[in-house]
């Protein structure tokens, strides 16, 4: 059986500064989605579990075939990359048509899975689409996922509860962040990467977009900023805006 | 005419799903009709409110099985003559938006913090690059499909004029056989919930201060939160504690923050509360840019002065 884990390459956004209320891409390093990892390292898991085959599917730019052999060094055992077309915004629409096509071309899929959002947009759109496009079922939201034989029971945590869920194979699963700690790739692990196989798909990556963005820039914060001497002070001026009286 | 159709499996989000399709429809010529499903009380409060209502009642149909649900939206889309689905940025809408959209081919947008309206078009508000930015973004498709973040909006008030209709669909089940449902285990505090937050941040220094910051986020009615490395580094709270990107983001009437510096990481989790104060050794910190109120003093002295005092 093979595991798909599908990455979405994004910038590192604990690199990401703010200049004129515009964001800073130059020089950010490329890398994956902090949940994208939690997902790889569910496969990971379910890998070992299983004895299964992982495979990473991953849209993104030039750079990807660099980025991916962090997914190829933390367990995945080969990897799909489809390049984008960078001229144009990548919406959801068009990463789920893209990580659809390429995962049509792989054969004996057992579990597909997700982070529930990505890192940059935190959209949270693609394994759904995806799912519908395979016309597979899905869970999301998932902070365990046990592979018994043909089958999968998965728990869903929503806000108030959690939901424990038993599906047929092949399914598409999005995974919560909370559902492991991704291991650290050793050194040999990451000498080895390199020499895991990995394919460039040739998919036509040019859709056009269905969304357009106006602006996006860092909000401006315009706060009272008063300098209060003493806690008395502090509490007072919380107390006359009513802010303690509960 | 085309129609907004509003959905979410929570009454209340519904609610504030209505409030969002009246800003909308405002001016523009849309209708607003409502869905609820397998939920005779939602359909009833939704009437209640003024809309004009259809239910679903199909006992194939489950909130579990996500695919199921889409299909039933989808169906009712099409014998509405819908051109804009509205559903709520929870969990399940969000999972829902995805495969919904899919399906009726519309673009998306999950997690709207606010809607304007210009020369027709539905302008969407969200944050994007983890909020370290905030983008306006719209849908150039057809159809739409867009997911509200809860509390966006205020609960549509009632009114009269509202109606019940029955809506037929016709699923089939994906095969998500739901077995146990449970309440969340461990430390269910909701840091997104509270009124009131005091937030640790590395500027408290030393841990034997935790039990004042309690007692006085007790006296305060308050829950206490933390930035990430107090959390993920020193270890001194469990993550669901943590405000900013990589954990909660929070918007309480008041949040107190005790020695945060204030990236972007962080605030990103705390700007939308009403009144920020930053209690902080340094003058400097970017934090007491973005507070209303700033008190610049040694953390070891003020914390049990505080307490004291409320």
């Amino acid at each position: 059986m093979n595991i798909v884990v599908a990455m979405k390459q994004i910038p590192d956004l604990q690199q990401i500064r703010i200049r004129n209320r515009k964001p800073v891409l130059d020089d950010v390093a490329l890398t994956f989605g902090n949940i994208d990892k939690n997902a790889l390292e569910a496969g990971v898991q379910l890998k070992e579990a299983t004895g299964s085959n992982l495979i990473v599917v991953s849209v993104g730019s030039e750079a990807l075939e660099d980025t991916i052999k962090e997914a190829l060094a933390a367990g995945a055992d080969e990897a799909y990359m489809v390049l984008n077309d960078e001229t144009k915004e990548m919406d959801s629409s068009n990463s789920a048509r893209l990580i659809g096509e390429a995962i049509g071309k792989i054969d004996d899929v057992g579990i597909i899975l997700f982070g529930e959002g990505s890192g940059d947009s935190y959209s949270g759109q693609v394994g759904s689409r995806v799912a519908q496009i395979l016309g597979l079922p899905q869970v999301g939201y998932a902070k365990s996922i046990i592979i018994n034989g043909n089958s999968a029971i998965v728990t869903r945590s929503l806000e108030d509860c959690e939901e424990v869920l038993e599906a047929d194979l092949p399914i598409v699963v999005s995974v919560m962040a909370d559902i492991n700690e991704p291991r650290i790739p050793s050194v040999s692990q990451i000498l080895k990467a390199g020499r895991k196989p990995k394919e460039i798909m040739d998919l036509d990556a040019a859709g056009d977009s269905v969304l357009e963005t106006l602006s996006n820039l860092a909000p401006e914060m315009q706060r009272k900023q008063i300098e209060v001497e003493t806690i008395e002070k502090l509490l007072k001026v919380l107390d006359n805006e009513g802010l303690l009286r509960r | 005419m085309a129609a907004i159709l509003i959905y979410s499996d929570k009454t209340k989000l519904a609610l504030e799903l209505l409030s969002a399709a009246k800003l909308i429809a405002k001016n523009n010529g849309y209708t607003i009709k409502t869905l609820s499903i397998n939920d005779d009380d939602q359909a009833k409060e939704l009437a209640a409110k003024g809309a004009e209502t259809y239910k679903i009642i199909n006992p194939e149909l489950s909130l579990s099985d996500t695919a199921a649900m889409a299909a039933a939206l989808m169906q009712a889309a099409e014998k509405l003559d819908v051109a804009t689905v509205l559903l709520s940025s929870n969990r399940r809408g969000k999972e829902l938006a995805g495969r919904l959209a899919q399906a009726i081919n519309a673009g998306c947008l999950t997690d709207v913090k606010s809607i304007t309206m210009e020369n027709g078009n539905i302008q969407c508000v969200r944050n994007v690059w983890g909020g370290a930015t905030v983008a306006v973004q719209q849908i150039t498709s057809d159809k739409q499909v867009i997911a509200i973040s809860p509390k966006a909006f205020a609960t549509a008030d009632d009114e009269v004029g509202g109606s019940i209709n029955e809506c037929a669909v016709d699923i089939k089940p994906a095969g998500i056989k739901l077995i146990e449902t449970r309440g969340k285990a461990g430390d269910s505090v909701d840091i997104e919930a509270a009124e009131i937050l005091v937030v640790v941040g590395q500027g408290v220094e030393s841990q034997e201060n935790l039990p004042i910051i309690r007692e006085i986020a007790k006296k305060l009615g308050a829950e206490v939160a933390c930035s990430k490395p107090v959390a993920t580094d020193k270890k001194w709270f469990g993550e669901e504690r943590i405000v900013g990107l990589s954990g909660k983001i929070c918007k309480p009437e008041l949040a107190i923050i005790l020695g945060v510096s204030g990236q972007v990481q962080f605030t990103v989790g705390i700007r939308d509360a009403k009144t920020i104060v930053s209690i902080n050794n340094d003058e400097k910190a970017y934090m007491n840019q973005i507070a209303d109120y700033v008190l610049v003093a040694d953390l070891k002295e003020v914390i049990p002065e505080l307490v004291g005092k409320i």
